[in-house]
């Protein structure tokens, strides 16, 4: 770790991609994100990379996809209708079986929305998106610095896996400034190689095919068998989550990404009056942390969860699948960069909590 | 250390992203954790401009301050818009050049600050923002005097360093204005 | 017996699964035969779209990538720009290139990406069952202009070399065909100056080469390729529409 910096969410997940070994970046220009694409057209050329701005988001994502089908780590940055615009390319990536790293800095919706921030994007980042039945990894940071910190990850989980992963961002983080420290570069040469790739034969093997077509149903079936192993594998080892004031606590709030963070202020001044709440913090969206919100569930001390979402009401899904309906699952949401005061949120707890005696 | 916050509010072109990017800065320069969070949009062009600075030793939970401790007013809009939302025994810092209403609330400290005058004085019209800075370095302590200029001084670099001397010429007489006045 | 031909080493020695009268087999063949005789092989990779000319993910002997629809410009910008040493293609139909990939085409020319596209024009919409396509002629009739292409409810088809040649970015840009034995052959030296411009980094290449759909024209084979002498080649004249300096 270095020192700290002051910068921009935008701009430092554009560093955090080029010190995980990202050389390549193609994107189409979409508020609230801008400054990431502007960093990487002034950073990459410095360290041999490419940049290219694309015609359309439809584009930027099938130059992603060639990038990655030649062996090289790749990343574009979005912010919600340019994500839609991609869900044909993700489909495509997770059905050939490609590591890409995709960032949605999520603004409000649907149509034209605003450039706020906003959650409206879950069920299309975690439930598919595009056609067909895949999966991406999503990650959802909730500060600067986790950015930063899962940037490394999410190109890791990508390759690992060879399946596209998104960065679920929001407008308030790409466009906030935060003390920041990155990590030091990772060693291209040393990254895992990918046989796979379909980077010419050079004399050395007979040739790779990167594909998502199989006319024959019983070789579609044994594609998408394979990976859905893949995803059973993601499930059961790359959960992340955080656990805030959980181990006392009697009602139990749900958020990610930047309401997480909102929450944490209401947690502070709600135990501070007595009151035992707690959060957990979903960090990747897919795969979910069932088993942790399941065992709080089971949990006789716990009263019941409370889910808070810029949206009215997307990832509350999951966590009542989640928790089996073992105890309520309740609801609050704000929408169209409306974000809510702790104030507001802590009037909302201590409603139910009242109710629940 | 306790959480320090600031909200600065103006007009587009007041200066005010810098005074909280300079403020924040100096936080960031004493190995604080801080987060700055501008109005972006359509906010950027031509109307009010404000940000959010959240200074503090410890993780920072939430960057958005709807009741900040302290807040500058650089126009009479921002005024109307913040005074309401200062938290109570908080600091409205008021640049009286521009604003000649009073604050109505008795339940926070108020500072009227001539901003533009004292930065004309002191030789660079246009630099109230860095005068209504040094207010803010001496009524919060959240900032030390040397990191605010280290921040300015690094916010220059070495293209406009020949305007560092009359910044910190400006920063010294938002210090020197006395604030219990 | 002596063999005086043999099956190009770039192409997979196995049945095409294309209809009788298909003329994707000789474009096949065209190109394995000269990325053989430029000695392209170990370098390559074909990029394939949605169409048709997906089968060809299995007649390719190397490194193939296949594409969503149209957009095989920009899985070949992404190749190329990650791999520039490497020889990149794509090869496209005429729905794909010309109507769902066009926005796709023309920026990949214009931004004189060093790639080649082999151009397949046959007028329509072969995979799907033969519905119009934007290159389809006035008057032709097809699944979805079933009374025949009017310019009032459909417009006019689209010249695409005529339209990419008034772009700075294209280095080659020519027309041929394959519906007879010279043809062929001029087919198979403009691939070869379209493959040379890319190896001399000079600029995106194209042959756009008139085809045939027997099957979804409703003709016999020899009938399809009459009807590319007699129609298709008034409307698309056949020659070089671009010649960088330097081919």
């Amino acid at each position: 770790m270095g020192e700290k910096l002051l910068m921009k969410g935008a701009e430092a997940i554009g560093e955090a991609a080029i010190r995980a070994g990202c050389r390549h970046f193609f994107g189409y220009p979409i508020t609230p994100q801008n400054e990431a694409p502007a960093y990487m057209a002034r950073r990459l050329p410095e360290v041999n990379g490419t940049f290219l701005q694309a015609e359309s988001e439809v584009a930027a994502i099938n130059m992603l996809y060639g990038c990655a089908a030649a062996g090289k780590r790749v990343i574009t940055t979005s912010s919600s209708p340019g994500i839609s615009l991609m869900q044909e390319g993700l489909s495509y990536i997770a059905g050939s079986e490609l590591p890409v790293v995709v960032m949605n800095v999520v603004r409000g919706g649907p149509g034209l929305g605003d450039i706020a921030p906003a959650q409206g994007d879950y069920f299309q980042a975690v439930k598919g998106g595009g056609h067909g039945d895949y999966h991406l990894i999503v990650l959802a940071p909730s500060t600067v610095q986790e950015s930063i910190d899962l940037m490394q990850l999410a190109f890791d989980l990508a390759d690992k896996y060879r399946n596209p992963v998104m960065m679920l961002s929001d407008g308030l983080l790409g466009q906030m400034m935060e003390a920041v420290e990155f990590p030091g570069f990772v060693d291209i040469e040393k990254l895992p190689k990918k046989p796979w790739a379909a980077d010419s034969m050079q004399g050395k093997r007979s040739r790779n095919l990167v594909n998502s077509f199989d006319l024959l149903p019983e070789g579609l079936e044994v594609m998408n068998k394979k990976m859905w192993a893949k995803y059973a594998d993601v499930e059961k080892n790359e959960v992340k989550f955080e656990e805030v004031e959980t181990a006392d606590a009697e009602y139990i709030f749900v958020a990610y990404g930047t309401v997480a963070r909102i929450i944490k202020t209401v947690i502070k001044d709600l135990r501070s009056k007595g009151h035992k709440v707690g959060l957990i913090r979903p960090i990747t969206l897919y795969p979910f942390p069932k088993k942790q919100l399941l065992a709080l569930a089971e949990n006789p001390r716990v009263k019941f969860f409370l889910d808070i979402e810029l949206s009215f009401g997307q990832m509350i899904e999951d966590v009542k699948l989640s928790t089996e309906f073992k105890k309520p699952v309740h609801f609050y949401g704000r929408q169209g960069g409306m974000l809510p005061e702790p104030n507001e949120i802590s009037e909302v707890m201590l409603k139910l909590m009242k109710e629940a005696k | 250390m306790a959480q320090h916050e600031l909200v600065a509010a103006g007009f587009g072109g007041q200066g005010i992203m810098m005074l909280g990017k300079l403020f924040a800065e100096a936080g960031v320069l004493e190995g604080n954790y801080a987060t700055f969070l501008p109005s972006y949009g359509p906010a950027m062009r031509g109307g009010t401009a404000n940000c959010a600075i959240v200074i503090s030793n410890e993780p920072i939970a939430s960057p958005v301050l709807p009741h900040p401790k302290v807040c500058v007013v650089m126009n009479l809009p921002s005024l109307k818009t913040f005074e309401p939302l200062v938290a109570p025994g908080g600091i409205l810092i008021i640049n009286s050049s521009l604003i000649k209403e009073k604050a109505k609330r008795t339940d926070i400290k108020t500072i009227y600050v001539p901003a533009n005058e004292i930065a004309e004085k002191a030789g660079m019209t246009k630099a109230a923002n860095i005068v209504i800075l040094g207010i803010v370095v001496k009524a919060t302590g959240a900032v030390k005097v040397e990191s605010t200029k280290e921040a300015i001084k690094q916010t220059l670099g070495e293209a406009k360093a020949k305007y560092l001397p009359i910044n910190l010429q400006v920063l010294d007489a938002g210090l020197n204005f006395d604030i219990n006045g | 017996m002596e063999q005086l031909n043999h099956m190009p080493t770039p192409l997979m020695d196995i049945p095409r699964s294309y209809c009788p009268g298909c003329t994707h087999g000789i474009i096949h063949r065209l190109v394995a035969e000269v990325i053989e005789e430029m000695d392209l092989l170990q370098k390559a990779i074909i990029v394939l779209p949605v169409g048709c000319s997906t089968l060809a993910v299995d007649y390719f002997a190397f490194d193939s990538v296949q594409s969503a629809h149209g957009r095989a410009p920009a899985v070949a910008t992404g190749v190329k720009r990650a791999l520039p040493d490497r020889f990149v293609m794509t090869y496209q139909g005429d729905g794909d290139l010309a109507s769902i990939g066009a926005a796709e085409m023309v920026h990949a020319a214009t931004r004189g990406e060093l790639i080649t596209t082999i151009f397949v024009n046959n007028g329509i919409y072969g995979m799907t069952g033969g519905q119009m396509a934007p290159t389809s002629l006035m008057g032709w009739k097809t699944e979805t202009s079933p009374y025949g292409r009017t310019a009032q409810a459909n417009g006019y088809p689209i010249r695409v070399s005529e339209m990419l040649a008034q772009l700075n970015g294209p280095a080659y840009i020519a027309r041929t065909d394959v519906v007879s034995v010279p043809g062929i052959n001029k087919t198979k030296a403009a691939i070869k100056k379209a493959f040379t411009a890319q190896i001399k980094g000079l600029g995106y290449s194209i042959v756009e080469i008139l085809s045939t759909c027997p099957t979804n024209w409703g003709m016999t084979p020899v009938d399809a390729l009459k009807r590319v002498k007699e129609e298709t080649m008034k409307y698309y004249p056949l020659g070089e529409f671009k010649v960088a300096e330097g081919l």
